[in-house]
């Protein structure tokens, strides 16, 4: 059996879905035979993702958003728009095979909603004006890169410039100074101090994953930098990589040397494409510099170069075993997690993943030195952490602050005048409501997440949990009064429902089912039992799927059921024996139409 | 190596070579863990997540566990009991599995463990989601209805140069197992076998390979142990010295269930010493003429008469009892769903192979009873209190429930009583 390499499959598929704006059956043919796969397996690595296409996509390929940020944006109107303007619904392709509209998750421009991509070129604040306006332009042969926007990086807020970490002046390469004087170890060493956890909302610490890799030996070991923003409602990797890429790149560097690695690769998704470039031409700069290759200008001299992948739309691959299998070019499905990344990673080497803040910490930290940078935020979380704010505040966009400030006084800083409910930490995170506004921002007297089906109500969770520290990968969507809670829920059950990856029973059909009991919610036929069974359903979820993506999926709608029991209490029909579901009427009327069709020539 | 250690499950010490699989580890140890994808403990592959335990507290799969020094697992508390049972019957609800009709019964580890568990219907609402059966490949059957994505066959089942066979396709709820022709028709025979004898279901199939076992003589069929339904709080109106009212009726099923109900013998007589029967077919009685204690259902809901009489039986009825599969998930009758209406109703009466030549009449008329878009389960259209499942229930099974019920008693299920396919 011949091993190719099949690191570079989703490129190659990337290369036919640009330029023929599908995959075709000769393309798999082609595809499956140059890897030597078989050509289902090909289709299933293809069907995984939803940027490629089995069938044409049209020329201009539009991906509207309909995260809800979006729909309370405005995205209904400038959906129309956008069927009005080139003819065909969500969902299909004109028949000259110019447009075709999609729809799709969270693009990471939740501070400009509704937006949209159009081949992968981003288009903000859309208005059906501004949509009509794009679409004339498309079809007088203007391209999207000619046209579209750049994405404002709202930087709203930092602390004073002694106490920021990421948003002040930078100069490239100079934190690559600090290797002359450290060895690897003191790197780690540096690290595990500095309290660093994971950014991208997991939290394990930083250092102690890059100790666990430099002490498996290997020949080869990875840096893989998780650019994979997809929880809805982040966007503050997009911002660092806009505003400091070269922090990033600095931090893998320090990353590599730290561990041992010689290879770094940068898994981008595919909604940030439009980075792609700017990124690749800063890499070459670093290449010029001596700082990507041999690197000589540090106290051990080592081998490190890296390049970027390109996600093609899946959530799930933020998990970083499923990151991983991703981009080994097969489905993105999670691990079995007998080994971690450090043990068993890329390719079956130690691989260290971080996300693309964490990495960007770690040259600061050197910069600003141990002690500067633990005087700041809390004990438990040194340091500042970035949040990405939208939804209905006065200043969304993106927020530096110091671990530890209250949520109070954050719902302050940005503005939101009546905040009702708050989803931190996206659609995998907790719903807040203002039992929680005490609480500080901060990883400090951390709870274990089982908890909260412990609750009885939400008296007692405001006790149980009014010390408890909060901590969010980086999304704060903050919702009003006027916001309906189950639309919310609804949108977050859909989004889970679609980014499932399949591999496992409780997530995959499970999430379905509690999607189905939201249904029953907004539809009015839902009994208090169905409540009981929400709670019992999620529970099971959560304790038997294999990634985080199922043991996340129904904690806002359990959180919400607790703290909103009157939102649900009026959504509740009185317990019957009867199954307030089932409506004769509509189960009889396919019946009704079929048989006045079929029978309507008899006479 | 002969690295021995100590770990501890459920409170019992254990000594163990360090690094061996837990699922294999208890089970030399007399514990058992069910396992429905594990096969091998080179390779586990994690997917169906029934072997779930907990190790030190945190939850995760006991085939991806290699055993260490002082680990304390727990295997068998309520709460991850009743996490399989979920498991299983999310399963169940998500696939469309007909255990009368299909090849695999007695052979099927998920129907063992269904078995094993007790599981009497699903917690959950059934999907039916229509997965098609492919006949394509040349010596095989895919059938996407019994497929529970355990991911066996598309690791272990490779050509000789290591391509995969079985591979998954979409995501999500949408996700298949599909073959790929061209390669099926590179294994061997042998190797096809051992496709369908690694499936743990009866997904996958070998034409012509199909061996039918006596009754008997099937994998499980001397395994098994009886089971204890629990008895709730019965909300009967019953005075003292009257006898319990009894109602039956068949819904779209085919009476073979009230055929079982007969089966009895002589014990029926005993019966009446107890109870009468009001509405019923045995009765030949139409319409109720007082209200009863228990209504028994066979069949699910495929009319408008069928949801009629339903909601009569729940109103008339203190406790209704689906007995039967049909009743229970829509049964056979439930294939349909699978089926548009008009293709349903145009292969009966228009292009079947039984229908007349030239035949080109749909009846329809207002004192026919319309048929529903779907076949609906009964818990579908109104609550049920009791499932008494089987194809059909095995007659002791049906009235020792209903005695049970009626008397407020305790009572147990033997595995040959419960067990029906």
């Amino acid at each position: 059996m011949t091993k190719v390499d099949r690191s570079r499959l989703m490129d190659v598929i990337w290369g036919i879905q640009r330029k023929k704006r599908y995959i075709g059956h000769d393309d798999i043919t082609k595809i499956a035979q140059e890897f030597n796969m078989s050509r289902m397996e090909l289709e299933g690595v293809i069907t995984f993702y939803h940027f490629y296409h089995r069938t044409h996509s049209g020329n201009f390929t539009i991906y509207l958003n309909d995260s809800i940020i979006s729909q309370f944006a405005g995205r209904k109107s400038v959906l129309k728009a956008f069927e009005e303007a080139i003819g065909v619904k969500l969902g299909n392709v004109t028949e000259d095979k110019m447009f075709g509209l999609f729809k799709t998750p969270c693009i990471g421009l939740s501070d400009q909603e509704p937006s949209c991509l159009i081949n992968f070129r981003p288009f903000v604040d859309l208005t059906p004006k501004k949509v009509f306006d794009i679409i004339s332009k498309l079809k007088d042969g203007k391209m999207p890169y000619q046209i579209c926007d750049s994405p404002k990086s709202n930087i709203r807020y930092t602390p004073k410039e002694d106490r920021t970490v990421f948003f002040k002046p930078y100069k490239k390469f100079s934190s690559l100074s600090h290797l002359k004087k450290y060895d690897p170890e003191e790197v780690i060493d540096l690290v595990k101090r500095s309290k660093l956890t994971g950014r991208g909302g997991a939290f394990f610490p930083t250092g102690l994953k890059w100790q666990f890799c430099r002490h498996n030996k290997a020949d080869v070991k990875y840096i893989i930098c998780n650019a994979d923003e997809g929880e809805p409602g982040t966007f503050k990797d997009r911002v660092l990589l806009q505003e400091h890429p070269e922090l990033l790149i600095e931090g893998m560097i320090m990353a590599a040397y730290a561990v041992g690695a010689s290879k770094g690769a940068i898994y981008l998704r595919a909604e940030y494409m439009y980075l792609k470039e700017p990124l690749e031409k800063l890499l070459a700069e670093y290449r010029k510099n001596g700082y990507l290759g041999k690197i000589l200008n540090v106290k051990i001299p080592f081998d490190f170069d890296m390049y970027i992948h390109m996600g093609a739309g899946a959530y799930v691959c933020g998990e970083e075993t499923a990151l991983i299998h991703s981009m080994e070019g097969k489905r993105g499905e999670p691990g079995t997690r007998e080994y971690f990344p450090v043990d068993k990673g890329y390719k079956g080497k130690p691989t260290v993943v971080n996300n693309v803040e964490t990495l960007c910490a770690v040259p600061k930290i050197l910069e600003i030195g141990l002690d500067k940078y633990l005087a700041l935020g809390t004990d438990a979380t040194p340091g500042t952490k970035l949040l990405s704010v939208s939804g209905d505040c006065k200043k969304p966009g993106l927020y530096e602050l110091e671990w530890g400030m209250k949520l109070r006084d954050f719902l302050n800083l940005i503005g939101a005048k009546n905040p009702n409910f708050i989803l931190f930490n996206g659609f995998a995170g907790e719903c807040l409501s203002s039992a929680d506004f005490d609480r500080e921002i901060s990883g400090e007297n951390l709870l274990s997440d089982h908890i909260q089906f412990y609750f009885k109500d939400p008296i007692e969770y405001a006790r149980k949990m009014s010390g408890i520290g909060l901590r969010s990968g980086g999304s704060f969507m903050v919702f009003d009064k006027k916001r309906d809670l189950v639309e919310v829920l609804k949108n977050i059950a859909d989004f889970f429902v679609a980014e499932s990856c399949g591999i496992c029973v409780p997530c995959r059909t499970g999430n379905f089912l509690l999607n189905k009991k939201i249904n029953k919610l907004i539809l009015g036929h839902a009994e208090r039992q169905d409540l009981e069974d929400i709670k019992d359903w999620s529970k099971i979820i959560k304790t038997t799927s294999r990634c985080g993506l199922g043991k996340m999926s129904s904690t806002a709608l359990n959180d919400a059921i607790l703290k909103f029991p009157e939102v649900f209490e009026k959504r509740l029909s009185d317990n019957t024996d009867f199954n307030q579901a089932f409506n004769l009427e509509d189960a009889t009327a396919d019946y009704n139409r079929i048989i006045n069709e079929m029978t309507s020539d008899y006479e | 190596m002969n690295n021995l250690i100590n770990l501890t499950i459920d409170g019992k010490t254990i000594e163990a070579e360090s690094g061996r699989n837990l699922v294999d580890v208890a089970k030399k140890n007399g514990i058992y863990i069910p396992t429905l994808c594990y096969f091998r403990d080179l390779n586990p592959l994690a997917t169906c997540r029934i072997c779930t335990v907990k190790v030190n507290g945190k939850d995760t799969t006991g085939c991806t566990v290699k055993v260490a020094q002082g680990m304390e697992i727990e295997v068998n508390s309520a709460e991850l009991l009743d996490n399989r049972k979920a498991i299983i019957e999310m399963l169940y609800a998500e696939g469309n599995h007909f255990c009368p009709s299909c090849e695999k019964s007695g052979n099927c580890d998920m129907q063992n463990h269904a078995y094993d568990m007790g599981l009497t219907v699903t917690r959950y609402p059934h999907v039916f989601s229509d997965k098609i059966v492919d006949f394509t490949p040349k010596r095989m059957i895919m059938e996407a209805n019994r497929c529970i994505l355990c991911k066996r066959c598309v690791e272990e089942v490779k050509t000789k140069e290591g391509q995969d066979v079985f591979s998954f396709v979409q995501r999500g709820i949408n996700t298949r197992v599909k073959i790929d022709y061209e390669l099926e028709q590179e294994l061997s025979e042998s190797e096809a076998l051992r496709a369908m004898n690694l499936c743990p279901v009866g997904a996958i199939l070998v034409k012509g390979m199909i061996q039918e076992q006596p009754f008997g003589e099937r994998k499980y069929d001397l395994l098994g142990k009886d089971i204890k339904p629990v008895v709730k709080d019965n909300n009967l109106h019953k005075k003292a010295n009257e006898k319990f009212i009894v109602a039956t009726t068949s819904l779209a099923g085919c009476f073979g269930c009230h055929m079982s109900l007969l089966d009895i013998d002589t014990d029926f007589l005993d019966i009446l010493e107890i109870a009468e029967f009001n509405k019923s077919p045995l009765t030949d009685i139409k319409n109720f003429s007082k209200r009863c204690h228990i209504g028994l259902i066979e069949g699910g809901c495929s009319n408008s008469e069928n949801v009629a009489v339903l909601k009569e039986f729940r109103k008339k009825c203190d406790i209704l009892v689906a007995f039967g599969e049909c009743a229970i998930m829509g049964g056979i009758p439930a294939m349909r769903n699978f089926v548009p209406l008009q293709e349903c109703l145009e292969e009966a009466y228009l292009n079947g192979v039984t229908t007349e030549i030239g035949a080109d009449v749909v009846p329809g008329h207002e004192d026919i009873p319309k048929l529903l878009n779907n076949v609906y389960p009964c818990n579908e259209v109104v609550k049920i209190d009791y499932y008494i499942p089987g194809c059909p229930p095995n007659a002791q099974h049906i009235w020792k429930v209903v005695k049970s019920i009626l008397l407020g008693e305790e009572f147990s299920i033997t595995h040959d009583e419960f067990k029906y396919d």
